[in-house]
C-alpha cells in the first residue's frame, strides 16, 4: 500500500520527533562526554584541564560504586516484582462482578496521580515515624515495638512506597487485557471440565505476558530513574544510594562535576543493557 | 502610583541608600525556618518603605543547599539573595561569587555585629552576608524529669554527667527518653552535632597535612559514647531524627534533655507550639574535661550573589532584615521571646531581652565558641562543626551516611569510622590534596 | 438457586475488593483527613479519624505563606502545554510509523523509548548551562520545552499503538476518494484515534505534572509549579503534620479530581498495545 510519494511524505513527517529526540540525547550526552574526561570543580575555579580517564577509575574504584548498581538493581527488581504480581491478582480481582466498581477502580488508580515528593513525605513522616507515625500507634496498639522502618528495613520501605506508586499502573494495564480475554474461550475451557487454576495457568497467564512485558518495560524506565523517594527519605542513607543517588552526590553535593560526569556515563551504559534486554524481549513481543 | 513614588523618595532620603529610585522585583532564596517565614510575613513593611517587590523562593534546608550552589557554581542569577550560612559564605566570597557589603551606611551600624558572627561571615575583613540569625548550640533540658531523677544541672556539664542524668531520666514504657541527638546523615544534621563532640574529645577531622583523623582514638572514643548513650537512652528511629525531629520530640514532652541550636530555645518554651514551655532549662554545650566545649556556631545569613543586575535594591532588603529596627518590628508584632537571635550586641543589652530566660546562656554559648581553634589539636582549616573547604559538604554527607547507619545498629562504631575514613581519604585526593 | 449463589459472590468480591481499595487508597484519605486537623490531633495516640474538631486553618496558614494560585497556575501550563506541544509533534511520526512502516521502524521506536532512560541528574549540569546560555532558566517556555522531550518517546509509542489499531482499508478507500495525506489525517485517522489521543494527553498531563527533577531545579520563582510549592513544606520547626497534609492536598488535589473525572477515558486508552 505505501507509494513512492507516502514513504517520503513519512519520512518527513517522522522528522520533527526524530531531530528533537536526537538533539535531546546527543547535546545533554556529548555534553557529560566532554565533562568526565575532565578536572571540572567549579567551586575550585572550574575547568582545571584534560585528566582522560581518571574520573572514570576514580568512579568505578569507589567503594560506593558496585553497592548502588545492587541497590538500583534491588529496588528496580523489587518494584517490578510486586507490582506485576499484586498487580495480575487485583486486576483479576476488579474484572469480578461487584457493586460500585467505577469506585472502586477510582479508589485503586489514585496513587498514581500523586506526586513522588508528596508520596514519600507522606509515607515517611505520617506512616513509618517510629513516634507518631501510624505504623507506630498500630504496632504499639498491640504491644509491639514499633519498627524503625527506614532505617532498619529502608530497602523495603522504599520498595513498598515505589509499589505503592506504581501498582496503579500496572493494575490498569493488566485489567485491560484481562477485559479483551476472550470469554467464549474461558467457557468453552469450563465446559471441558478445566478447573479454575488451570484455566488461569493456561488460558489467562499467556494472555497477559504481553501486557506484563509493557507493563516491565515502561515502569523500568521510570524506575531507573527515581529519586525523590530517596531524597526525601533516606538521603541515600542506609544502603539505599542508587546509582542515580550516588550520582547526584558527587555533582552536586561534592561538586565535583567530571566525576559525576563519568558517573553518568556509566549508568547510560548501565541504562542501555537493560534496555537491551528489555527491547529484546519487546520487540519479539511486539511482533507476536 | 504617585503617591508611592513619593513615599518611596522619602524612604530614600531618610535611609540614604537608595541609588536608583525604581521600585524592582527582587528574587530571594530562602530556608523554611520559623524566623524566615516570619520575614516572609512582614515584607510588606519593606516594600512600604522602599517600593521594591519581593518574590520568595522558600525551600527545604536540603533542597536549598542545592539549588543556590548549583545556581552560584553555574553562575544562573536566578537569585538576588541567598540565604546561606557560615559554611558557604567564607568559600563563595574568596571565590569572588558575592558582592561585598563593605559600604553599609552608619546607620546599620555594622559594628554592633556580635564579633563571632562577623568574623565567620567574613574574608579577609570583608563582611560578604549579614547574619539574619545565629546560633550556638547548647543543653535544653526538662526541669521538673531532672529533678524527678534527684539530680542537678550544672551550668557547665560534663559528658558523664550528662550521660548519667540521660540514663536516669529515661522511661521507656512511659515513652520518656533521657536524652535527643541527631543522628540524620547530613553534614549540617549529624556530623554538625558529631563534630563538636568529636572536638571536645579531641579529636579533628584532619591534621595538619590535611589527612583525614578517623583512625585516631579519640574518635572512636567521641563515637563509641553517642552510640552507648543513644543506645540506653535515646529516643526509637534515632538515625533518621535531625533538628526538626527532634524539636517536634521535646516539645511533645519525650525528650529529658536535648543538645541543640540555641535559635531552638525559643520554640521549645513558647506555649503554642509546646507542651513543656514551663519547664526548660538550659546550661552550656558539655566538655570532657580536655578544654574544649561541644559548642558550634552558625548563622544563615543573606548574601548578593555577583553578577545579578538589582545590586541596590538587595542591599536594601538586607539593610532592612539584619537592622536593629527589623527585630524591633518582630518585638512588637511577636514579643522579644520571637526575634531573630544571635547576630546584635544590642540585643543582648537591651533590659526587655535579658528578662528572656534563654538570652544569656545563648551569648554565652556564642562567645564559647571559636572557629579559628575548633579542637584541642591545630588544624588546618577553620570551623568548628565544618570544615570550611568546598569538598566538605560532600565528605561529611557520606561520613554522616556511615555514622547514622552505625546509630542505627548496622555496623560497629569500628567499621564506620574505617570507612569514612577511607571515603574521605578518597575524596580529597580527588580535590587535589 | 444459581442466582443466589451469584449474588452470593457477587458480594464476596465486592466486600474483597473495596477491602483493598480502601487500603491503597487509606494513605490519600488519610492526608486529606489530617489537613483539617490541629497539629496536636494530627499525632494524637490512639489516631482520631473523624472525630475531631475539623478546622480550616492550616489550610489558611498555607494560603498565607505561599502565592498558591500561581504554582497552580504554572503547573497547568506546563503540563499542559508539554502535553499539547508533544502531541502536535507526536501525531505524524506516530502516523507514518503506523501506516508507512519500513524494516527500521521498530527500531526507531525502541530508540525513542530509550533516550527515556538518560540519567537526568547526569545531564543536570549540562542543561543548566544551556539554559542560562539560552536565557530559559525559571521560565515556562523552558520547562514545557524539557518536559515535551522527556514525554515524547511516551506518547509516540502510545499514539503509535492506537493507529496501528486501525484498520488500512479505510484510510486506502478515503485515498480512492482523493483524500489528501492532510484530509486523511485531520477528518479520518483523528476522530477515529480520539479515545487514544485523549488517553495519552490524559496520562502525559499526570506524568509531567508530577515530574520533580527538572522543574525543581529549573526554577525560582517565575515558573515555579507545584513540585516546587510542596517543596517548602516538607520539614518545617516543630509540628507539622497537618500543615504538611493541607500543603500535600492542594497539590494533588487538582490532578486527582482531573483523574477521577476522566477515569474512563485514560483507562480505556491506557494499553500501550498490551492488547491485541
Amino acid at each position: 500500500m505505501a507509494t513512492q510519494h507516502s514513504r517520503s511524505a513519512a519520512r518527513i513527517m517522522m522528522a520533527p520527533a526524530v531531530i528533537l529526540l536526537l538533539g535531546w540525547m546527543l547535546v545533554p550526552l556529548s555534553m557529560t562526554l566532554y565533562f568526565s574526561f575532565k578536572k571540572f570543580l567549579p567551586l575550585r575555579g572550574g575547568d582545571l584541564g584534560w585528566v582522560g580517564f581518571e574520573n572514570y577509575v576514580r568512579f568505578v574504584t569507589s567503594s560506593a560504586f558496585w553497592p548502588s548498581v545492587v541497590t538500583t538493581l534491588v529496588i528496580v527488581g523489587g518494584v517490578l516484582l510486586i507490582t506485576v504480581f499484586l498487580g495480575v491478582l487485583l486486576a483479576i480481582l476488579l474484572n469480578q462482578p461487584m457493586w460500585g466498581q467505577g469506585i472502586v477502580r477510582i479508589l485503586v488508580i489514585s496513587p498514581f496521580f500523586v506526586m513522588p515528593t508528596v508520596s514519600a513525605l507522606v509515607w515517611k513522616n505520617m506512616f513509618m515515624d517510629p513516634v507518631n507515625g501510624l505504623f507506630a500507634h498500630l504496632w504499639k496498639a498491640f504491644g509491639a515495638t514499633p519498627v524503625e522502618w527506614l532505617s532498619d528495613v529502608s530497602m523495603g520501605s522504599i520498595i513498598m512506597i515505589v509499589s505503592w506508586q506504581w501498582l496503579p499502573f500496572a493494575t490498569l494495564i493488566l485489567l485491560t487485557a484481562i477485559q479483551s480475554l476472550d470469554r467464549e474461550q474461558l467457557e468453552a475451557a469450563e465446559m471441558d471440565g478445566a478447573q479454575p487454576l488451570q484455566r488461569f495457568a493456561f488460558i489467562t497467564v499467556p494472555h497477559l505476558s504481553r501486557a506484563v512485558t509493557i507493563v516491565i518495560l515502561i515502569q523500568t524506565i521510570f524506575l531507573l530513574a527515581i529519586f525523590a523517594e530517596i531524597f526525601v527519605t533516606t538521603g541515600g542513607a542506609f544502603g539505599t544510594r542508587t546509582l542515580t543517588y550516588l550520582i547526584y552526590q558527587r555533582v552536586l553535593e561534592s561538586q565535583n562535576v567530571g566525576l559525576g560526569s563519568a558517573g553518568g556515563v556509566y549508568a547510560i551504559i548501565l541504562a542501555n543493557i537493560i534496555a537491551i534486554f528489555l527491547m529484546r524481549i519487546v520487540g519479539k513481543n511486539l511482533d507476536a | 502610583m504617585n503617591i508611592k513614588v513619593s513615599t518611596l523618595l522619602g524612604a530614600c532620603a531618610a535611609a540614604a541608600l537608595c541609588t536608583a529610585a525604581t521600585a524592582e522585583t527582587i528574587t530571594i532564596a530562602t530556608v523554611n525556618n520559623g524566623d524566615m517565614i516570619r520575614m516572609q510575613g512582614l515584607t510588606a513593611d519593606f516594600t512600604e518603605k522602599t517600593g521594591h517587590e519581593v518574590e520568595w523562593v522558600t525551600l527545604e534546608e536540603n533542597v536549598l543547599r542545592q539549588r543556590v550552589t548549583q545556581d552560584i557554581a553555574a553562575k544562573g542569577g536566578q537569585f538576588d539573595i541567598m540565604t546561606i550560612g557560615m559554611y558557604e559564605t567564607p568559600i563563595w566570597g574568596k571565590q569572588g561569587w558575592l558582592v561585598a557589603l563593605d559600604d553599609l551606611p552608619a546607620e546599620y551600624d555594622v559594628d554592633d555585629i556580635l564579633p563571632a558572627m562577623r568574623g565567620g561571615l567574613s574574608v579577609d575583613g570583608t563582611l560578604y552576608a549579614a547574619p539574619f540569625y545565629g546560633e550556638s548550640s547548647m543543653v535544653m533540658y526538662r526541669t521538673d524529669l531532672m529533678e524527678k531523677a534527684g539530680l542537678e544541672m550544672p551550668e557547665a556539664p560534663t559528658w558523664e554527667f550528662i550521660a548519667e542524668a540521660a540514663r536516669k531520666m529515661t522511661d521507656k514504657d512511659g515513652e520518656i527518653y533521657g536524652i535527643c541527638l541527631r543522628g540524620k546523615a547530613g553534614w549540617g544534621e549529624n556530623m554538625a552535632f558529631l563534630t563538636t563532640v568529636a572536638n571536645s574529645f579531641g579529636a579533628r577531622w584532619f591534621d595538619e597535612d590535611w589527612k583525614p583523623q578517623f583512625d585516631s582514638p579519640e574518635w572512636n572514643e567521641a563515637l563509641t559514647f553517642y552510640l552507648d548513650l543513644m543506645d540506653e537512652a535515646g529516643p526509637p528511629g534515632a538515625s533518621t531524627n535531625g533538628f526538626n525531629e527532634n524539636l517536634s520530640l521535646f516539645q511533645q514532652g519525650k525528650c529529658g534533655m536535648w543538645i541543640d541550636a540555641t535559635v531552638a530555645a525559643s520554640f521549645v518554651t513558647n506555649p503554642n507550639d509546646s507542651t513543656v514551655a514551663d519547664k526548660v532549662g538550659f546550661a552550656l554545650a558539655p566538655d570532657a574535661g580536655k578544654g574544649k566545649r561541644a559548642n558550634w556556631l552558625w548563622a544563615w545569613a543573606l548574601g548578593i550573589p555577583a553578577g545579578t543586575q538589582k545590586v541596590d535594591a538587595a542591599k536594601e532588603f538586607i539593610q532592612w532584615a539584619t537592622s536593629k529596627e527589623y527585630l524591633a518590628l518582630v518585638a512588637e508584632n511577636e514579643g522579644w521571646a520571637n526575634v531573630p537571635p544571635g547576630t546584635r550586641t544590642s540585643l543582648y543589652e537591651n533590659p526587655e531581652y535579658q528578662k528572656i530566660p534563654f538570652a544569656k546562656m545563648t551569648l554565652d554559648s556564642i562567645n564559647a565558641a571559636d572557629p579559628t581553634n575548633p579542637s584541642v589539636q591545630p588544624v588546618p582549616y577553620v570551623g568548628i562543626q565544618f570544615v570550611a573547604i568546598p569538598e566538605f559538604a560532600g565528605i561529611g554527607t557520606m561520613a554522616g551516611q556511615e555514622f547514622s547507619a552505625a546509630l542505627a545498629g548496622q555496623q560497629t562504631a569500628e567499621e564506620a569510622l574505617e570507612k569514612a575514613q577511607a571515603l574521605t581519604a578518597d575524596e580529597m585526593e580527588a580535590a587535589g590534596y | 438457586m444459581a442466582r443466589a449463589v451469584n449474588t452470593q459472590r457477587k458480594a464476596i468480591n465486592t466486600a474483597a475488593a473495596w477491602t483493598v481499595a480502601l487500603l491503597i487508597f487509606f494513605p490519600i484519605l488519610w492526608t486529606i483527613l489530617t489537613s483539617f486537623k490541629t497539629e496536636a490531633q494530627a499525632i494524637s495516640d490512639p489516631p482520631v479519624f473523624f472525630a475531631f474538631d475539623w478546622t480550616l486553618e492550616n489550610y489558611g496558614v498555607v494560603l498565607e505563606r505561599s502565592n498558591y494560585s500561581r504554582f497552580l497556575w504554572n503547573s497547568i501550563i506546563i503540563a499542559g502545554g508539554s502535553t499539547i506541544l508533544g502531541i502536535l509533534i507526536a501525531v505524524p511520526a506516530a502516523w507514518s510509523m503506523a501506516f508507512v512502516p519500513s524494516k527500521r521502524t521498530k527500531d526507531i521506536l525502541l530508540w525513542m523509548l530509550s533516550t527515556k532512560m538518560l540519567p537526568a541528574v547526569g545531564v543536570l549540569y549540562p542543561i543548566y548551562l544551556l539554559f542560562i546560555k539560552l536565557g530559559l532558566l525559571d521560565s515556562r517556555t523552558g520547562l514545557v520545552i524539557v518536559l515535551m522531550l522527556m514525554n515524547l518517546p511516551i506518547i509516540v509509542w502510545m499514539l503509535y499503538t492506537y493507529f496501528k489499531e486501525i484498520p488500512g482499508e479505510i484510510l486506502e478507500a478515503a485515498r480512492m476518494d482523493g483524500a489528501s495525506l492532510k484530509e486523511e489525517i485531520v477528518h479520518i485517522l483523528t476522530p477515529m484515534a480520539i479515545p487514544g489521543i485523549a488517553s495519552t494527553l490524559l496520562l502525559n498531563f499526570i506524568l509531567a505534572w508530577n515530574e520533580a527533577f527538572w522543574t525543581l531545579n529549573l526554577t525560582a520563582a517565575k515558573a515555579a509549579p507545584l513540585t516546587a510549592f510542596i517543596a517548602s513544606y516538607s520539614s518545617p520547626e516543630g509540628l507539622f503534620y497537618a500543615k504538611l497534609s493541607a500543603a500535600s492536598t492542594m497539590a494533588i488535589a487538582p490532578i486527582l479530581v482531573l483523574g477521577w473525572f476522566s477515569q474512563k477515558q485514560l483507562v480505556s486508552g491506557l494499553t500501550f498495545g498490551a492488547v491485541k
